[in-house]
Parts: C-alpha cells; structure tokens; sequence
C-alpha cells in the first residue's frame, strides 16, 4: 500500500490548478499537494514522498506521514489516484 | 449562398440558432446570407446584424403543414435560399414531412429521417436502449392523472416529469408529480415521461452523423454552471474513451443524419454513464465545438450542399463556454418592420 498511479492525463499547472479531462472536474492545490501529485506523478512511492516533504519542508515525520496520507486518499476519493 | 436558419431566441432556454450561425460566419469558406426565419417578433437573432441579414416571420407548424409551406415558399421566391437548417425540437417533424417538397423548390436540408426521430423520442427511448444495450433510467409513459398511481410500484421518488418535447421537472411525491403533470401537459401535450431520477454529474454530447452510421464529429462537455432550468451556463470539453464510444454507438445504431445533443448523467456510485435523452438537433452550447476545433454547423451545410466532409479527428480538451446576456438597444422601427411586414433587413 505504497505505491499508486496517478491517472496519465492528469495535467496541473504551475498555479497549481489541476484539470481531470476525462471528467471535467478542477480543484486548487497548494504548493505542498502540488508538489505531491508531481511526485506520484513521477512514480515515487508513499514514503520517498513522505522523505522530500518532511526534506522540503519544516515537518516532522509523523505529521507529514498523516498528512501526505490524508491527501492520497482524497485524491483516491476524487478518482484521481488508485493503489497499486 | 443562403442559409435559412431558424431557433434565432435566445432568452433563459436559448434556441441553437445564433450559435449555428456565429459556427457557419466563421468558415473562411462560408460566402453568403443567413436568412433569419423567426416565431416570434422579438427573437434576439433577428436584431443582431452580425449574426443575420436578412429575417422572416414564419407561422407555427402545428398551425397547418400548408401555410408554413407556402411562408417558406414566399421567402424562396424572395432569397433563393440554398439550405435550410432548422434548429428547434418541435419544428422538425415539419421540415421533415416537407422535405421533398423543400428539395423541389430548390432548397436543399440534411435532416434525420421520420423513422429515426420517432426511435430517439423520449417515450420510446427506454424501449430503444434497451434493445441496444445502452443504460438510460427506467421510465414510464403518463397519459392521464390516473397513470400518475403508477409511479411509486414502477419507479421510486424522487422522479423526473418531463415533457414530449420540452420541460423537465424534479417530483419528490406523487403531489408534486400530478403539479408537472398539469403544468408541462398543457404546454406540451401527452405523453409525459416519468423517469428514474439519476443522482450524479450531468455530461452532454453534441454530434454530427452522416445519416450512414458514421459520426463526422463528437465533442462532449461537463456543465459546470447549471441554471434552474437545467440549462448549462458554462461547461468544458472533456474527453472520456467511454462517453465517446457510447455516443459513437448511438449515432451508429440509429444512422442519425444531422445534428443531435446526447444527455448523459454519470451516476455517482457506479460512475456508469446514463442516457438520458437524444435530442435531433445542436445544442444552443454547440458553438464550444466550433471552439474546441469541430466546426459541426459548417459541416452540416456543407452535407447540406451533397459535398464529401472528412471525419474531424480530434478537439480541444478543456476549452470553456461561459454564457452571458446582453441587452441589445436599437429603434423601434426594427420591431415595427417585423411585426407589420414579418420581415426585417439588417443590411
């Protein structure tokens, strides 16, 4: 329960302002869950996540552990992820 | 080259006129009039002199296939139109009766055949989803109060009521079902269709078929801004691999000829694409196709005009349409001119 794929057509501008083309839905993401979806974008597992978050970010582990968590399975929610 | 173009209203339940025109006018190829053919004196259409050059008062069809026939005939002998493209629900069983008569004086149209408007009605499109394997909710026929009783064995509230042509109304008990009943059968008529009520995202498809099972364009869109009409305010392109072969498989199955707007409802739970309704002509949002890079309404006239159209390959994902209302001033002799002569020259 590490890994998840991002669907491909998924695009998020430098605003961080994603667009779902097969769906039609948008939403707003901050700096942090932009920088999230462009590294599950580029395949990095749950936890090399966590490791540039906390790395980038002034966060403990545990916090950034929920957090990217909590993120992931809103994006799962939303269609716009899936588990590996 | 003239194009007589109707559905030039565009109050809250806009008519495709305007849109198919502005479509046409942006043809580098197009060279010609749009001959405005117009209900009621007061079509916005009429009065924007951009979008039209020439407009005429024509009768109601269901005031007599004969009169409406001979208004068209008149507006012949006067503009020598090429095509007509009629835009509206209600008309089209007219246009279509007419055709071969409109083709002898010269007018040429590309329309749906009787036999394939009937299919897609909305009384008989549970049957035809049915049969081709195609989800739509379940519904029932209403022809009196009496059938009203049906619903609650049949369907489960909430329902929606919905007109033969026009009108749609959401029914939460079998009160509120016999008000729309009421409301939409004395504008529209019987039957009304009661139907399941799907809860999710609304989607439509606007295409163009080639009257031999191929579609020339697709483009689907999400409605972003609904109004309280359900009519979309603002929508997106989108492009889901599912939608479009479901909409391919529509247009096949019933080698639609001409324009048409599928209706869809993404149910949440399932995310299953629902049918919701077929409607045989462009939809007022049609002009974000032109937008997203189908031209439809050019391609229509040019099928229109017997040319060969090559199938549009693609479109633009993400391209939006936002709606607004303008308020057009001009003299009040425009508005004399149409209401004492049923003409107006916007030259």
């Amino acid at each position: 329960m590490d890994k998840y794929k991002v669907s491909s057509n998924l695009a998020i501008s430098e605003n961080g302002f994603l667009f779902f083309p097969s769906t039609g839905d948008s939403f707003t993401l901050n700096e942090i869950g932009s920088s999230i979806v462009g590294l599950l974008k580029s395949k990095k597992s749950k936890s090399e996540i966590i490791e540039a978050i906390v790395e980038e970010y002034d966060i403990d582990e545990n916090s950034a552990e929920r957090d990217v968590t909590d993120f992931i399975t809103q994006l799962i929610n939303f269609n716009l992820a899936e588990e590996l | 080259m003239n194009i007589a173009i109707t559905g030039l209203n565009n109050v809250d339940n806009p008519g495709p006129g305007v849109p198919v025109i502005r479509g046409i006018k942006d043809s580098p190829k197009f060279d010609g009039n749009i001959i405005g053919l117009m209900y009621d004196s007061l079509e916005p259409g009429a009065y924007l002199k951009d979008v039209t050059d020439r407009n005429y008062l024509i009768p109601y069809p269901a005031g007599g296939l004969e009169p409406f026939f001979e208004r068209i005939k008149y507006i012949n002998s006067k503009e020598k139109i090429d095509v007509i493209i009629p835009t509206l629900d209600a008309e089209l069983y007219a246009f279509i009766k007419l055709e071969s008569r409109l083709n002898q004086l010269g007018i040429k149209t590309f329309l749906p055949t009787l036999e394939h408007l009937n299919f897609r009605g909305k009384d008989k499109l549970s049957s035809y989803c049915e049969s081709n394997d195609i989800i739509a909710p379940r519904s029932i026929l209403i022809n009196s109060v009496k059938d009203l009783h049906q619903i609650p064995s049949e369907l489960s509230f909430p329902v929606a009521i919905k007109g033969i042509f026009y009108d749609a109304h959401i029914a939460h008990n079998i009160e509120e079902a016999r008000t729309h009943f009421n409301n939409i059968s004395s504008k529209w008529g019987l039957p009304i269709i009661a139907q399941e009520f799907i809860k999710g995202e609304e989607y439509n498809v606007v295409v163009l078929g080639d009257g031999n099972g191929g579609s020339i364009g697709t483009v689907p869109m999400k409605k972003l801004f609904i109004t309280d009409k359900g009519k979309a305010w603002a929508g997106v392109t989108i492009k889901d691999e599912i939608l479009l072969d479901i909409s391919d498989k529509i247009i096949s199955s019933l080698s639609w000829k001409g324009g048409a707007e599928l209706e869809f409802v993404k149910e949440k739970e399932s995310n299953k694409f629902y049918l919701l309704e077929i409607n045989p002509r462009f939809p007022a949002w049609v002009y974000l196709a032109v937008g997203a890079g189908q031209n439809l309404p050019y391609a229509l006239f040019e099928l229109a005009l017997g040319k060969e159209v090559d199938k549009f390959e693609d479109y633009e994902v993400g391209k939006i349409f936002i709606r607004y209302s303008w308020d057009l001033i001009t003299d009040i002799k425009k508005f004399e001119q149409i209401t004492v002569q049923g003409e107006l020259d916007n030259g």
